[in-house]
Formats: structure tokens, C-alpha cells, sequence
């Protein structure tokens, strides 16, 4: 699967590169993002919001600028893009209480990402119903074109699959420098999304529970300031 | 020595004198003076070398008063807590109180002396708290515990004395302000109750005497005795006849002689600085271990049972020496130790001198110590040190105010035992030393930040730590809290530790533990790398949850270098008295003819690095230009400089590739020519060296730097922001990294001011930073820069030129790093056919 770099020199302008999945042409946003010109459609996963609050109430007063901070990146996204429909794959609050705990001024930045275009929020284990009063569609998954959306990748191998729920991360030991990244994981027919949400974590993608959702070998696209990085699976190195 | 008889009875009453007498004993003067002062009910200072029965002369107050009180039948109610001793170890408590336990029965005292630290069972210390003994020996964050909870009143109401063991050592650092914040506590309670605090030698026993009394905006402070220093120490530094390296830490050109310093001697202390340099001086003396001498190895990654063993082994006489780092720079006693090697660069003259004083505990028999310089540049270090120690001059304290994580701990601590009312909190808080200047609106922070977060722009007020009652009083919401607060108390935030276990040959598990690794360090390894550790070369396997899995090798060389540089940085103390001493080349005849040759050299080829200013040179070297820097500054300045200098040096065009820093010198290198766009004028070094890349270029950096991540989020644990095991017990610590990281990354970006943020940032100016030190050489050197373009490398150049390549490059941003690693694997894969079998390394 080719990898091609589509923009300019990386400190000229943002960068980003093409992959195929199921022979639908995707762009990745260097953020974290996915961009899908056919349908002019913007997706994300993992958002968390509010998961500082979340914490909060359970004796840990983490800042509670995480919200704020997500919606910024995603407003700067759709600025950019401009797309007709925002698709967030699941797990996009924290809690089931979360969009409860939204601060007056995050609740309004949520309503004017939403004007004038078709916003899915598609069920994730920590949200599995729809939240009330934050507009948009709520769906289980989305068939879209010849790709299926989902929260969770499903157990069968996925032909034309994009989904979030492992929050990958690739770590990589360069000149003794070790490096953590959020990343992309695709093997061409399944694509895995990484978390958006400025207080999720991440998990390795040498670990078991997310290399097994490849069958053979799989290429990591790391996110970086101005383009992603692409970097076979068996190059990058297990954590714990 | 004072003769017995010149203690006045009163002041030593029997059955002491006669104790004293029964073993050819008479009281030291100022175990007499300690007692007098105690009589006026003056808090002390006591100042006095190892050997000077320190310990006793704190004690012996409280026993004298003790052995004649009214016995307890007469009294209406059994006697509270009479003396407390806090010491900074847990071994030492148990060590002292052993060595009470001796005199007090000798003399037939009925006095009931316990010790109270993480392992006392639980049973033991709920009977503690009912039924307290006479005294009671522990930790600092025992205290902390104990005074957090509702029975601290009666427990300590009768106190009468607190006495502070090895202060110096607790002074100055996080947990020294924990202390100095329970101590005022303990005053509140019981404020007829007098501190000693016992110290070795300090370069300013003013600011030790404030911490013994309350502080009421005068410095007011605590009576001083300085006891008798002894005899002087016999100090030399090793003159190897071997060549002395031009880099490198592991002193192996001087092995010979230290395994020959150790045949000699009954036994030896061989102090290294760092863990690493310990392992592999530790192999290299087997290596050459022809007489199978019992040497043994300390420090604090090995597994506890395994540093017991050595130490018990050590008190029973039966080795003849011991490598350690300062793992053992305090501690207990071993009066059999008649030599100390301090192996490498000493660093600052108060450790060199804490180290020496571990050998030989009579007084009037001098400390034998030799120092084993490892380059060329530790060869100028040993002579400072060595001149200082001699003239009994010791490091200046760094200058720090309280830090704020740590009162926030205590404030949440303070409204566990009893809600609070907060002018008289913060009145209470400002009589202890290091937070007399605090500012009320610091404290109103504080007690914020465990209120609701302390956040401006949206708070928590749901989800409150401690709300304010009608009264206006602070207490705690809930009880979780007060259970949450005792899990985490103390300041001791470990770096991520994993074990290190030995895979057995059949299986590749369930092999013995070795003992424990820091993470950072196991993070630029890859499978199949091999390190030095507990003495042996490891082979790196495999990690599993939080255990590192190796097998034995028979390679004799690692592979991987471990860091060489030293734990502490030089102080700014001997970093003067280097300067000095390369400054006036009349003195260089006490230094060995290679290292004299050396410095003739530079001021053949280059010249010297004067007092005050600020040396640097740039040269051509291979296919890249280099500009050197001499600062002496310490390795931690150093490299918040060349952070700093390799922005500024990108942003005018001078494409440096990276930097490389030692505790002298730095050295940046790049493909741009900088000696000519100096001469062009396009570069300037008084602009590039100026204080203000203090300001938005120091911002810039922090906001990505590990390091102050690092800090923040040892300050978050700290301050209890986040549990030491966070998000939940489930999860390893790695992840907790990961996640201050996110926290830090947030709060920098919405909320710049807030409380925690600003705790890290003093942290930052004196620890892993060191931007305090640097700001102050910056601003010395102002307008004093004297630049030299040479056509080669200078001689002084060399050790820190060596060093590129050998360490870890922290420089460089790490997408430029990744675009590499990207292209390097693109040409892998069209060179040869794929073959995934196996991990790549």
C-alpha cells in the first residue's frame, strides 16, 4: 500500500498522507484524524471528554480544561477540512454522566461544531447511549459507502473496517532517544483509529490485544507536528 | 577531654557518672554542654564530626531526665511521650535505638524506648498511639502520619524534647520541609518542648539553628555548640602512574592500585556516584580478584535483602571492602572501616567530607581517605576538593523557600487530625524555616488547590477534598480522604522502578530477582542488548508487567554503555575553586605531570578559562563545525544550555545537529561554519550567551521537555493531584507517566499560574534544571566572553568532544528523528527481501 505525501515541504505548510482502505482513498490528518474526501466526511475517535470531571468526582482533581482542550483541536480540524458530516467513533464522553457535567462555554463550543453539518455519534463501551442535549444522530455503527464505522472492531477479520477503542501507540528507540506516539494502525483492510481526547492514554500496538486485530503485518502511521510517520509494526518495540 | 569530676552532679547525676566511670569514660564537653543548654530549656544545634558520640550527647537529656522522674505508680495518669528522635533512615532509628537500649540497661533505667517506621506491625503501633513509650524513634513521614490523625493531641501533649538526627541531610530537600511543617506542628501541641538538632559540619549552621525555633519574623534561632572536630583527615588523591584518561568515569586505569589500597587496609569504602559506576568497578575488581578477597557491592537498586546481607555482613567484620554509591553515605556505624577510596570526581566538599568521616570512628585518630580522579578534568576537581576539605571549607546550602507540593500534602494532612482555621494554620506553617517568607496568597492557593482543584476558570466545588464549615473552619469532606491522604503521604516519588529477574535456563521465567532497574534506562534497550548489573553482564530478554526478564551472558563487554556521568552535579562551590585553579598556573605543580602538560597545552593552543569569564572556542572538525563552552557549571546547567543555545543557533540559520554536556564544559556541533559567522557578523556570542533566553526560548522549551515533566509530575504525586498509583491499582506506572504528561500538557496551556505549575517550576530551578545556576553564570559572564576560532579541536576540548556519540543526544527534535528512522527503513526494505521473522533492533 503506497504511502504518498500530498503536501509541500513538512515546515511550509501541514502535511498529510493518503492510504487506501478497501480501496477507498483516506487522508490522515497529521492531529489525529481521519479525512475522507469522497464523502467529505471527518472522523475521530476517542474523544473523552470530560474525563477530567470524571475523575474529580472520584477524589482526583485533575484541571478540567481536557473538554476545552479536545473541542480546540476538533474545531481546528473542521476549520480545515470543512466537512459535510463529523463521525466520532464512540467513547466520545468519558462517562454516561458526562455530557451532564459539561461547562456552559464547552456545551456551546459542541453546538457551533455542529451547525450547518451532519454530526454521528456512534456508541463506545463508556457511552453506550445517547447522550442527551448535545445534538447530532446517535448510531450503533455507520455503513458508509463500502466501509463500516464502528466503536470496537469486530472479531472477524475487517475488510473496509474503521474503528477506535485501543487508542494505539507505537514506541520506537531512536539514538538511544525513546519515543512514545499516538498512531494509526492499518493493514489495508481495517483501520485503527488513535484517541483524540487530551486525557486518553494509549495502548502499544505490539501488545497482544491490538496486533491480533491484524492478521499478518501492519504499518503504524505516527502523528507528528506537520505529517504522520509511517513505520512498519515489527520496527516499532513493545512496552508493558 | 573535660575530667569527670568537672561535671557538676546536677548535671550528671548517678547513676551516669558512675556508668561513665565503670567503662574509663568521662563526658565529652559538649555532651555536658548539650546537657546545661537542656537545664536553661534552650533549643541546640549540635555540630559535630562522626565518632564524637553525637547520638548520645542528644540523648543523654532525656535519660538524665527521664532516670529521675516520679515512678509512674505515683502519678494520677501513665506519662505521655516524653522524647521523640527522627532521623532520615529507618535503619538508622533502629540502629540508635538499639545502641539507647545498651546504656539505658546498664544503668537499670526503666525507660521504655521503641521505634516506630513502615514495618512496625500494625498491631504494635495502635499500641503505640493508647500507651506511647518514654521514647519513641522514627522517620519523617511517620510523623507526618501520626499528626494527621485525631489522637495527635494526647499523643504528643507531654512531649518534652525532639531530637533531629543527621538535619543536614534533611535540610534543604522536600522532606526536610515535610519535617520542619510536623515540627511546627509538634510545637502547637507541646510548646514547652525543646528540639536538638544534631549535624556534621555545615557551611552555614544559621539556617539549621532557625529551624529549631519558631519563627516569628526576626530569624530567630537556637543555641549552637560545635563540638571538638578531631583529628584531621589524612587525605590524598591516588597520583597513578598509569595514563590518565582524557574521558570516561569507570577509573580503570587506577584498578591496580585501589585492589592494592584494599590488600592493605582492613577494610575499605570504595564510594562511586552512580549505580552503574559501582556495577562495573565492582566486575572490573573481580576480574583482577586473585586473593579472593570478600568484596562486596551496595547501592540502592539491589534487593533489599541483598543490601541487608552486605551490611550485616560489614558490622560482623567479615569484608574487606565495599563498593557503594551514597547509598551509604549515611548510616550506621562500622567502627572496623579504616579506609575510604572515593572513586571518580567528589563533586562538592560537604559529601567528600560526609564520606571521608565513614571511615574511622575514633576522634583522635585522623580519617584515612583517598581520591581516585577518573579524566583529567576530575584530576582538577580532586585537587579543589581536596585543598577545600583541608581547609574545612563546605558547599553553600542552595538558597530554596518551602516548596508548595509539600504543604499542600500537609494542609490535607492538618485537616485529617482536626479541622483548621486558617490565619491560624498559616500562622503556624510560617514558623517553621523554610516557609517563614511564605506569602498568604501562596497559602490561600494551597488550601484552594485541596479545596476544588484550585482552578480559575471552572471549579470543582462538587467534588471538594475539604469544605468550610459555618464556623469558618476547614475540614475534611469525607472520611476516603483521610484514607487517601495516608497512602500518600511523604515525598519520596520514586522514578518507575522494574526488577530485574533472572530467567532460569530451562524456562524463560520465574528466575531469581536481581534487584531493580530504572525504567528510563530499560527504555532504550532492545531485546537481545547486554548491561552490567549485581555484577554480572545481563543479556535483556523480554518485559513483563513490571519485571525485567535477562539471562546471564558470557559476553565480558555491555553493550550498553549505561550513563557515565555523575548522579550529582559539580557544586558551585568547587566549580569556583576549579576555575581558580586552572586561572593561576603557579599552583598547577601539585597536579600529576600529564594533567600539568595538559593545561600547558591549551595555553599553547587556545587559552585558559579565566575566573570570571566565560571561555569559548569554535573549531572545524571532520565534516562538522563545533563551538565549545566552559562554564563549569555542573552537567545539569550544562544541558538546559545547550537546550537553550541549540534553539537560538536554529533560529539564526546555523543548522546545529546537537549537543553534548558534561560538568565543565558543552560542546555544540552543526554544519554551519560558526567561527566565520561570528567574523561575519552574523552571529553574536554576547546576543546568543544572553540572559534572556531565560525568558520565552526557556518557556518554549519547558513546554516539551521531559524533564520538567518529569518534575511536574513528581510534584502532582506530591501534592496528591493524582494517587502514586493513578488512574487505578490495576494499572502499571508506565501509564502514569503517559498520563501527567497529558495533565501537564493541559494545565501549562489553559491555566499557566496554577499552584502545581508554579511548585514545578521552583523545583526546576534548582533540580534536574538547574536554571538557577545557569541564570547566575549567565549573568556573571555579561559582556565577558572570550571567544577564540581555532583551526583544531583545543587540548581542553577533548573530554567533552569525546563524549559525543557515547550518550544519549537530548537535542535534536524527535520528528526529525522520526522522518529518519522512516527513510532508514524505507532503503531497508527495498535492499533485501522482508523477512519478519523476530524482533528488529
Amino acid at each position: 500500500m503506497p504511502a504518498t505525501m500530498t503536501a509541500g515541504p513538512a515546515d511550509e505548510r501541514v502535511g498529510e498522507s493518503e492510504i487506501g482502505l478497501a480501496g477507498a482513498r483516506l487522508v490522515l490528518d497529521p492531529a489525529g484524524a481521519l479525512w475522507w474526501p469522497a464523502e467529505r466526511a471527518l472522523i475521530v475517535a476517542d474523544l473523552h471528554l470530560e474525563k477530567g470531571s470524571a475523575f474529580a468526582a472520584r477524589g482526583v482533581p485533575l484541571p478540567p480544561y481536557d473538554t476545552r482542550a479536545t473541542l480546540a483541536l476538533l474545531e481546528r480540524m473542521v476549520a480545515r477540512w470543512l466537512p459535510r458530516t463529523l463521525i466520532a467513533l464512540g467513547d466520545s464522553f468519558h462517562d454516561r454522566g458526562g455530557a451532564g457535567r459539561l461547562g456552559a462555554e464547552e456545551r456551546a463550543s459542541l453546538a457551533l461544531l455542529g451547525r450547518g453539518r451532519d454530526m454521528v455519534w456512534i456508541a463506545g463501551n463508556h457511552d453506550p447511549e445517547p447522550m442527551p442535549d448535545i445534538g447530532g444522530l446517535h448510531a450503533g455503527e455507520l455503513k458508509l459507502g463500502r466501509l463500516t464505522l464502528r466503536h470496537e472492531p469486530a472479531a472477524e477479520a475487517g475488510d473496509g473496517e474503521i474503528a477506535g477503542h485501543f487508542h494505539p501507540v507505537a514506541r520506537l528507540v531512536l539514538r538511544g532517544r525513546s519515543l512514545r506516539r499516538r498512531c494509526f494502525a492499518t493493514d489495508g483492510g481495517r483501520l485503527v483509529m488513535p484517541a483524540l481526547g487530551a486525557y486518553a492514554g494509549g495502548l502499544n500496538i505490539r501488545d497482544a490485544a491490538l496486533a491480533g486485530l491484524f492478521g499478518g503485518a501492519f504499518d503504524a502511521h505516527l502523528v507528528g507536528a506537520a505529517r504522520t510517520y509511517r513505520i512498519a509494526h515489527h520496527a516499532c518495540l513493545p512496552d508493558r | 577531654m573535660p575530667d569527670i569530676d568537672a561535671a557538676p552532679d546536677d548535671l550528671l547525676p548517678e547513676p551516669f557518672r558512675s556508668w561513665f566511670a565503670g567503662r574509663g569514660w568521662a563526658p565529652r564537653a559538649h555532651q555536658l554542654e548539650l546537657l546545661a543548654q537542656a537545664r536553661a530549656g534552650r533549643s541546640t544545634l549540635l555540630i559535630a564530626p562522626t565518632g564524637a558520640g553525637k547520638t548520645l550527647a542528644g540523648f543523654l537529656p532525656s535519660l538524665v531526665e527521664l532516670a529521675g522522674r516520679p515512678t509512674p505508680r505515683n502519678s494520677a495518669r501513665p506519662p505521655g511521650l516524653h522524647t521523640l528522635y527522627i532521623s532520615p533512615l529507618k535503619a538508622l532509628a533502629v540502629d540508635v535505638a538499639r545502641n539507647l537500649e545498651r546504656p539505658a540497661q546498664e544503668m537499670g533505667l526503666a525507660v521504655r524506648i521503641e521505634t516506630r517506621t513502615g514495618d512496625t506491625p500494625a498491631s504494635r503501633r495502635q499500641r503505640q498511639r493508647r500507651d506511647p513509650p518514654d521514647i519513641l524513634l522514627t522517620t519523617p513521614e511517620q510523623i507526618a502520619l501520626l499528626l494527621a490523625s485525631d489522637d495527635a493531641e494526647p499523643l504528643f501533649a507531654d512531649l518534652k524534647r525532639i531530637v533531629l538526627d543527621e538535619l543536614h541531610a534533611l535540610a534543604g530537600s522536600k522532606r526536610g520541609d515535610l519535617l520542619s511543617l510536623g515540627l511546627a506542628r509538634l510545637r502547637a501541641i507541646a510548646p514547652m518542648a525543646q528540639t536538638v538538632g544534631l549535624s556534621a559540619t555545615v557551611a552555614d549552621p544559621d539556617t539549621l539553628r532557625r529551624w529549631l525555633v519558631p519563627q516569628r519574623g526576626n530569624g530567630e534561632m537556637g543555641e549552637l555548640v560545635i563540638a571538638d572536630p578531631g583529628a584531621a583527615p589524612d587525605l590524598s588523591m591516588l597520583d597513578s602512574a598509569a595514563h590518565v584518561p582524557w574521558a570516561g568515569h569507570t577509573a580503570r586505569h587506577s584498578l591496580k592500585e585501589i585492589y592494592g589500597l584494599i590488600a592493605r587496609h582492613t577494610t575499605t569504602l570504595v564510594f562511586v556516584n552512580t549505580r552503574m559506576q559501582a556495577e562495573l568497578l565492582f566486575q572490573e575488581l573481580w576480574h583482577i580478584n586473585d586473593a579472593n578477597l570478600p568484596i562486596a557491592l551496595h547501592h540502592g537498586s539491589l534487593d533489599v535483602s541483598q543490601r541487608r546481607r552486605v551490611e550485616a555482613a560489614m558490622g560482623e567484620g567479615k569484608l574487606k571492602a565495599v563498593v557503594c554509591t551514597s547509598s551509604l553515605d549515611l548510616g550506621i556505624d562500622w567502627g572496623a572501616v579504616d579506609l575510604v577510596v572515593n572513586v571518580g570526581a567528589p563533586k562538592g566538599s560537604s559529601r567528600l567530607m560526609q564520606r571521608i568521616g565513614r571511615a574511622n570512628h575514633r576522634l583522635d585518630e585522623p580519617s584515612r581517605a583517598v581520591l581516585v580522579p577518573a579524566n583529567r578534568f576530575e584530576v582538577l576537581e580532586c585537587r579543589a576538593a581536596l585543598e577545600a576539605v583541608r581547609a574545612g571549607a563546605q558547599d553553600s546550602a542552595v538558597v530554596r523557600s518551602g516548596a508548595l507540593d509539600v504543604l499542600a500534602q500537609h494542609v490535607l494532612g492538618m485537616a485529617c487530625a482536626t479541622p483548621f482555621d486558617a490565619d491560624d494554620l498559616y500562622r503556624e506553617v510560617t514558623s517553621a524555616e523554610p516557609y517563614a517568607d511564605l506569602a498568604r496568597a501562596d497559602f490561600d492557593d494551597v488550601v484552594g488547590f485541596n479545596a476544588n482543584g484550585g482552578y480559575a476558570l471552572r471549579a470543582y466545588e462538587r467534588f471538594a477534598r475539604i469544605r468550610q464549615m459555618k464556623d469558618g473552619r476547614w475540614r475534611v469532606a469525607n472520611p476516603q480522604v483521610a484514607q487517601q491522604y495516608r497512602l500518600n503521604v511523604g515525598t519520596i516519588v520514586e522514578s518507575t522502578m522494574l526488577k530485574v529477574r533472572l530467567a532460569s535456563a530451562k524456562s524463560r521465567f520465574g528466575g531469581r530477582v536481581l534487584g531493580e532497574v530504572e525504567e528510563y534506562f530499560v527504555e532504550t534497550m532492545s531485546p537481545g542488548d547486554t548491561f552490567v548489573f549485581a555484577g554480572e553482564v545481563l543479556e535483556y530478554l523480554t518485559i513483563h508487567e513490571n519485571e525485567v526478564r535477562v539471562a546471564r551472558t558470557s559476553a565480558k563487554e555491555p553493550r550498553v554503555p549505561s550513563y557515565a556521568g555523575g548522579k550529582f552535579p559539580l557544586s558551585t562551590f568547587l566549580a569556583a575553586r576549579v576555575r581558580a585553579l586552572l586561572s593561576e598556573p603557579e599552583r598547577w605543580q601539585s597536579l600529576p605531570g600529564q594533567v600539568r602538560d595538559w593545561l600547558e597545552l591549551q595555553k599553547l593552543r587556545s587559552r585558559l578559562p579565566g575566573r570570571e569569564d566565560l571561555l569559548v572556542e569554535t573549531f572545524p572538525r571532520g565534516d562538522r563545525y563545533h563551538l565549545v563552552a566552559y562554564p563549569f557549571e555542573g552537567r545539569l546547567a550544562h544541558q538546559t544550555l545547550g537546550m537553550l543555545l541549540t534553539r537560538r543557533l536554529d533560529r539564526a540559520g546555523l543548522h546545529p545537529l546537537g549537543f553534548m554536556a558534561n560538568d565543565y564544559a558543552l560542546v555544540i556541533y552543526g554544519v554551519s561554519d560558526m567561527s566565520l559567522a561570528i567574523a561575519q557578523g552574523r552571529l553574536s556570542l554576547d546576543a546568543l550567551f544572553d540572559a534572556d533566553m531565560l525568558g520565552d526560548d526557556l518557556e518554549e522549551w519547558l513546554a516539551e521537555s521531559a524533564l520538567m515533566k518529569r518534575t511536574f509530575r513528581q510534584c502532582a504525586v506530591i501534592a496528591g493531584l493524582i494517587e502514586r498509583r493513578f488512574p487505578g491499582k490495576e494499572k502499571n506506572s508506565r501509564q502514569v507517566t503517559m498520563s501527567t504528561d497529558l495533565v501537564y500538557d493541559v494545565l501549562r496551556r489553559h491555566e499557566p499560574g496554577h499552584v502545581l505549575l508554579r511548585a514545578a517550576r521552583a523545583d526546576a530551578a534548582t533540580g534536574l534544571l538547574d536554571i538557577r545556576r545557569l541564570s547566575d553564570m549567565l549573568t556573571r559572564v555579561k559582556g565577558r566572553i572570550d571567544h577564540l576560532a581555532l583551526t583544531r579541536v583545543s587540548p581542553l576540548a577533548v573530554p567533552v568532544m569525546l563524549e559525543i556519540g557515547r550518550e544519549m543526544v537530548a537535542g535534536g527534535a524527535s520528528d526529525a528523528l522520526l522522518a529518519e528512522a522512516e527513510d532508514e527503513l524505507i532503503r531497508e526494505a527495498m535492499r533485501a527481501g522482508d523477512d519478519d521473522s523476530g524482533p528488529r533492533r
